[in-house]
């Protein structure tokens, strides 16, 4: 334990402002994490792995020589056929079934995305130079790489742009109206089967703008997807589905929980936190409405 | 009715007959059936959860970790002080004497089944409370933050592990280490075996069925299903614990991530063999467990580097079109086996109707 953060005035806007700009890029993998639960009620183990893949786009175009940030394009195009692909292949066969199956049913395709990525990328740590250098605030006491600013720009971007396109064009109102009755939208012509997999195609989309954006503010590593996906669960549980400000709120404020526990446990215990405050919010929730089933007794 | 037993007596005879002879009859393999004993005890363990009582659990790991590394730290620490021991390789300054070898896995065995235990007793009330997804996704992240955190603490080894007391030197007989751990996880799937029977033809059973099939009408009835799911819990653990100290013992080594809370291997395995077999039945996890312990060793060697991609798929194959796994499969083909009567009027109306 070191609480030397509560000291230091300005290590504590460091670390706010670090976890608000991080928060931002966990509110845009959980708003797909949202989408598909409400559309297809699936929960999406593969969801990190997803982000990862996109993050290696990214990567391999920094290789050949792109710059890396062309990959908030290019890595979503690519990631939507990917997300498309995996639906023909497996996805729509969980659809409308027990939650536990298409837990465990993506937890085996996460694996493989793993082990493939591991085949194809190494199992070395990662990570993309953007150059973008940093920007130095409060007389260069807090440092921001500007890569941050231009990844919480670019999520802001591509969630108004979502829901725009959802408010606005058929597609999105047929996903909408697919999550509302899927009977009901089938009996008025929606083809629920290609809203299903347009919803994880868009879902998958998300994930390469995401997975895109990490490489080049954090790091790569085949196998560090499972805490994006319990990250996006974790927002996903405390917002609701389909509340968006409510997702971008509490994806900031993972993010601000993150950096502190970070700062006041040591590193080594990042990721524990994170999976303890999942199991800290799920038995909270629990508590919660289990006095409110009292109160209705 | 007797002959029935006298079946059973013969076919659990015989099985117990082969399973004191396999280290004899196939001696190079003990520490694969070694494995196998494990195995099939995590399958029947998390049978009673997931199959039973319908709480679909990743979190049996976290049992299985602890006992190892409670195992593993008691046995050491009895005798030497257990912070030197994980700092600098203790096994070559410190040895163990064969009496004090002994007596250590003894007691860490028995403290490693215990703690387990009281640890899901303990948190039982919070966790069991949440339902379906809720609890599979909790329970996950319980297992993975477990791993997490056990490779930060400094008196277990943090991240680079923690050496497990070797085999004593002064046992000259080669093959005793495999024996020994054998036997061992053997006596403890007899026992396991025993006990899930038991459970199997109890009032106990009936309760877990029912809060499977419907908590909220279980509960209606009377039932005090929480009482009734933290004992389920704590039975698990309790196996899963000794399982995780024999295997500490036999792999000599613990990795917090790698080895003990193992979500990715152990985790999903006990799952998955249990799915195989299919869930909710005596026998199914048995055979799940050896089907695939004969599949992972037979074809893991054939395709090594592939080994995690034939994992998953076999995990999308299986979760996807076998559900109901083998025993649910030959119960649909030979339901009279099954002791299920089948009225032949109703089978035809319910086709007609169709």
């Amino acid at each position: 334990m070191d609480f030397l953060i509560f000291k230091a005035p300005m290590l504590m806007v460091q670390a706010s402002l670090d976890g608000i700009l991080l928060g931002i890029l966990f509110a845009l993998i959980a708003y797909g994490m949202a989408l598909q639960w409400g559309v297809m009620n699936i929960i999406n183990i593969a969801q990190g792995d997803l982000v990862i893949l996109g993050g290696y786009i990214a990567y391999t175009m920094y290789l050949v020589g792109i710059h890396p940030a062309w990959g908030v394009i290019v890595s979503p195009i690519i990631m939507y056929f990917v997300g498309v692909l995996l639906y023909k292949l497996v996805i729509n066969k969980v659809v409308d079934r027990d939650l536990f199956i298409s837990i465990l049913a993506t937890f085996g395709i996460a694996i493989v995305f793993q082990q493939l990525m591991n085949f194809i990328f190494g199992a070395d740590v990662v990570v993309a130079q953007s150059e973008y250098g940093t920007t130095m605030l409060f007389d260069n006491s807090v440092t921001l790489p500007n890569s941050k600013i231009f990844s919480a720009f670019i999520s802001v971007l591509y969630a108004v742009a979502l829901v725009i396109y959802m408010k606005k064009s058929r597609l999105g109102r047929a996903i909408r109206a697919t999550a509302q009755n899927a009977r009901a939208a089938k009996i008025l012509g929606v083809d629920t089967e290609k809203v299903y997999a347009a919803t994880f195609g868009i879902n998958a989309a998300l994930c390469g703008i995401a997975g895109a954006l990490i490489s080049i503010t954090l790091t790569l590593h085949p196998y560090v997807g499972l805490p994006y996906t319990v990250r996006s669960f974790m927002i996903v549980i405390v917002a609701g589905l389909g509340n968006l400000p409510a997702v971008a709120l509490s994806g900031m404020g993972l993010g601000l929980f993150e950096e502190f526990a970070d700062y006041i446990l040591g590193t080594e215990f990042r990721i524990g936190a994170v999976f303890m405050l999942l199991v800290f919010i799920l038995v909270y929730r629990r508590f919660k409405l289990s006095k409110k089933r009292e109160y209705l007794k | 009715m007797n002959k029935v037993k006298q079946k059973d007596l013969i076919l659990y005879s015989g099985l117990i007959i082969l399973g004191l002879a396999a280290p004899y009859l196939f001696s190079a393999f003990k520490v694969q059936l070694t494995y196998l004993c494990v195995l099939i005890v995590l399958a029947m363990t998390w049978n009673l959860q997931g199959g039973e009582m319908g709480y679909n659990t990743f979190g049996n790991i976290l049992f299985y970790g602890l006992g190892m590394y409670l195992t593993a730290s008691v046995q050491v620490g009895m005798f030497f002080p257990l912070a030197e021991w994980t700092e600098s390789g203790g096994e070559k300054t410190f040895v163990h004497t064969t009496a004090q070898y002994f007596q250590g896995i003894g007691v860490g065995l028995l403290v490693s089944a215990i703690i387990p235990a009281i640890v899901a007793g303990a948190i039982g009330y919070a966790i069991l409370g949440l339902r379906g997804h809720y609890f599979a996704i909790c329970t996950l992240g319980l297992g993975i933050a477990a791993g997490e955190i056990a490779g930060g603490i400094e008196i277990i080894g943090a991240g680079q592990g923690f050496t497990t007391p070797p085999f004593p030197a002064e046992i000259v007989d080669t093959e005793a280490r495999g024996k020994f751990f054998y036997f061992l996880s053997f006596a403890l799937l007899i026992g396991t075996f025993v006990f899930v029977k038991y459970i199997y033809g109890s009032r106990f059973k009936l309760i877990l069925n029912a809060i499977r099939d419907n908590e909220d009408k279980a509960e209606a009835m009377g039932i005090q299903t929480m009482k009734y799911k933290i004992t389920g819990w704590m039975c698990s653990a309790f196996f899963c614990g000794l399982a995780g100290g024999i295997m500490g013992g036999l792999i000599g080594y613990i990795d917090s991530t790698d080895v003990a809370f193992d979500g990715r291997e152990m985790g999903v395995f006990m799952v998955l063999m249990a799915i195989l077999g299919g869930k909710g039945t005596l026998w199914g996890p048995v055979i799940g467990a050896t089907l695939f312990h004969f599949f992972k060793e037979g074809l893991w060697t054939l395709i090594l580097g592939w080994q995690y991609v034939a994992l998953g798929v076999l995990i999308v194959v299986i979760v996807i079109y076998f559900p109901e796994g083998l025993m649910g499969w030959l119960r649909e083909k030979y339901p009279e086996r099954f002791g299920e009567v089948i009225d032949e009027k109703d089978r035809k109306a319910q086709v007609e109707l169709k």
